[in-house]
């Protein structure tokens, strides 16, 4: 589900709840940091170009998959005046597609996002294993434990920005790789077993 | 494009239940953390007081790891992994580059990366996660012509009983905090990221006093004695001591560390009356002075004798054998008690996991082993039954990773 801070992105009480948690979280973690700059790291991982940057890229992180699918998970930051609208993403590892999850017929489901993603002014927008992510649809080589990856975002107005992903062992977001029962392409449920193959 | 994800629906019971659990949870965090920046809260029910012990820190970056001259915490977990078979020099750098940014992270108060369970890392509790590398590591790495000399297998002393549950390992992550969560989130953290390069090959758990509960007190060990007396003091005597002042980036700033398991037989123990115990450390129980002196800092007189002629602090006496007086010589105890479980008919198992910091094993620590395997009376009650040696390599700025002067 979406969690922007904009309360008008649900009508579902539980999903405003997560919003306004969202929100505070935001807060907290931003000012218990050491640094004045909620939305930079001081890891290795969380890049974005200064100077073309149009959204903060808060902890990204793409999880580790040997083949088929796998996901780019962060925190959008828009620290601007109006909303920003995301596209597309794309890397060099895979056909990519914005995904989010919403409610259809009663029961959540995931699918593209029809319009991309907004992320509304002074808000901010949680990627993450159960909500809306980046799908990665097609792993053309394995992405390894560890490994930085780049994405690049396009925005509705024709701008791009990139940013550095790493990946991490993560056995959690099975949801958003599992393809319907009988889906013939056989995409793997990664283990920490079968991640061992990809650092070696 | 070949696959394309199915929707696939997930009952809306389920997904509103767990989406209410979550915002709770999330709510209760952001109080904490407004709690700790002072901020006022803006969670349901108020804030969550945070008392200092929960809040405090412990640096994560420089040019020295924490955990080594850092003030003892009171939990710690020391965690010894085998690299896997094909982990190379590359897949070593991705590990340490993982887990640099999850220490990073933890240590400062924040949730790890890809946290699950981030509401644990919002109270670092002085947390520090210090990284050490075995001999394989160096092998494996193909930089054998690196390993600091003395990180290698110590010789077989008379006096060990080692099995190999406790001794060895490629990599060691020591977690220490002043809480017992704290810890094992760390630990949980540490271990997910780290298993696509790495199995566990043994972790042990120790504890101390309660933070707080005795400011500025040596250790006090399963025996009741004063253990660490003999510590090199803050400042000029730890520096030489403990800390390797030149060499190349991945020596300079570095350390290294014995992780020796001592199993204190707590049934013998009993045997002994309460002079006979203090003869057999040479120091008082209640004081830790020595039995020449009156407070515990005070310099042993081995040469002093009583009416009988027998030198007041027996020969085979532990403060005896492993008395050192030479800075470049001392090494740094940072012991941390066990206690296992008793057997059925209620026998201990207890012990110290005994850690020594030293610029040189070589030059340091074996000297002393040697001179206590020999003789020491208290190897009467205790046993070695675990041992391994790493290198601690220096720290890193922010932005880095530890290791990345050895691998990078």
């Amino acid at each position: 589900m979406p969690r922007t801070t904009v309360s008008g992105a649900s009508r579902r009480p539980a999903i405003l709840l997560a919003a306004a948690a969202a929100a505070l979280l935001a807060v907290g973690v931003a000012g218990c940091g050491s640094s004045d700059q909620p939305s930079t790291e001081s890891s290795p991982t969380a890049s974005a170009s200064a100077a073309t940057e149009v959204l903060g890229v808060r902890d990204p992180w793409v999880k580790a998959a040997d083949h088929g699918m796998s996901a780019a998970f962060a925190t959008l930051v828009n620290d601007g005046d109006t909303d920003v609208t995301v596209t597309a993403v794309a890397t060099d590892v895979s056909p990519m597609e914005l995904h989010g999850m919403s409610m259809k017929d009663g029961k959540m489901v995931m699918q593209p996002k029809e319009g991309g993603m907004v992320v509304k002014a002074k808000s901010t927008y949680v990627l993450e294993p159960g909500g809306d992510h980046l799908m990665m649809l097609d792993l053309k080589q394995p992405v390894q434990a560890g490994d930085e990856l780049t994405f690049t975002l396009t925005f509705a107005d024709g701008r791009t920005q990139t940013f550095t992903a790493v990946a991490k062992p993560f056995t959690g977001a099975q949801e958003d790789y599992e393809p319907g029962h009988g889906d013939s392409h056989g995409h793997d449920q990664p283990t920490p077993h079968e991640s061992t193959s990809s650092a070696a | 494009m070949t696959s394309r994800p199915t929707p696939r629906p997930v009952s809306r019971r389920g997904l509103l239940t767990g989406g209410a659990l979550t915002a709770g949870a999330l709510a209760g965090a952001a109080a904490v953390a407004a709690v700790r920046t002072g901020e006022p809260s803006a969670g349901p029910g108020g804030a969550i007081p945070v008392a200092a012990v929960g809040s405090a820190v412990e640096p994560f970056h420089g040019q020295r790891q924490a955990g080594v001259a850092t003030a003892p915490q009171a939990h710690a977990a020391f965690v010894a992994f085998n690299l896997r078979p094909g982990t190379d020099r590359a897949g070593v750098g991705r590990m340490l580059r993982l887990l640099s940014d999850d220490a990073a992270r933890l240590t400062q108060g924040r949730p790890a990366l890809a946290d699950t369970e981030p509401e644990l890392g919002l109270l670092p509790a002085r947390l520090t996660v210090t990284f050490g590398f075995g001999p394989g590591l160096y092998a494996a790495a193909g930089l054998d012509d690196r390993r600091p000399p003395s990180v290698a297998d110590l010789p077989a002393f008379r006096i060990d009983r080692l099995q190999p549950r406790w001794s060895g390992g490629d990599l060691l992550l020591q977690i220490c905090a002043d809480d017992p969560v704290t810890v094992a989130h760390a630990q949980r953290v540490l271990i997910k990221d780290s298993r696509p390069f790495v199995t566990v090959r043994w972790v042990q758990q120790g504890f101390r006093r309660a933070a707080g509960a005795e400011p500025g007190r040596t250790q006090r060990n399963l025996f009741g004695q004063l253990d660490g007396t003999a510590n090199p003091t803050p400042g000029g005597p730890l520096e030489t001591a403990v800390w390797v002042p030149e060499g190349p980036p991945w020596l300079r700033d570095s350390t290294t560390l014995v992780v020796r398991r001592i199993s204190m037989n707590l049934e013998t123990w009993d045997l002994l009356g309460r002079t006979e115990r203090e003869l057999a450390v040479g120091r008082r129980l209640d004081t830790g002075a020595p039995l020449t002196g009156a407070a515990e800092h005070d310099q042993p007189d081995f040469a002093a004798t009583d009416p009988d002629g027998l030198t007041v602090i027996p020969d085979f006496s532990h403060l005896t054998r492993a008395h050192v007086t030479d800075d470049r010589q001392k090494i740094l105890r940072r012991p941390y008690s066990y206690d296992g479980t008793p057997t059925a008919e209620g026998h201990a198992d207890s012990g110290l996991i005994f850690t020594s910091y030293q610029a040189d094993i070589t030059r340091q620590f074996l000297p002393i082993q040697q001179r206590l395997a020999e003789q020491d009376l208290l190897n009467e009650w205790t046993s070695p039954i675990g041992s391994a040696v790493f290198a601690i390599p220096p720290g890193c700025p922010e932005g880095g990773w530890i290791g990345q002067q050895l691998l990078g």
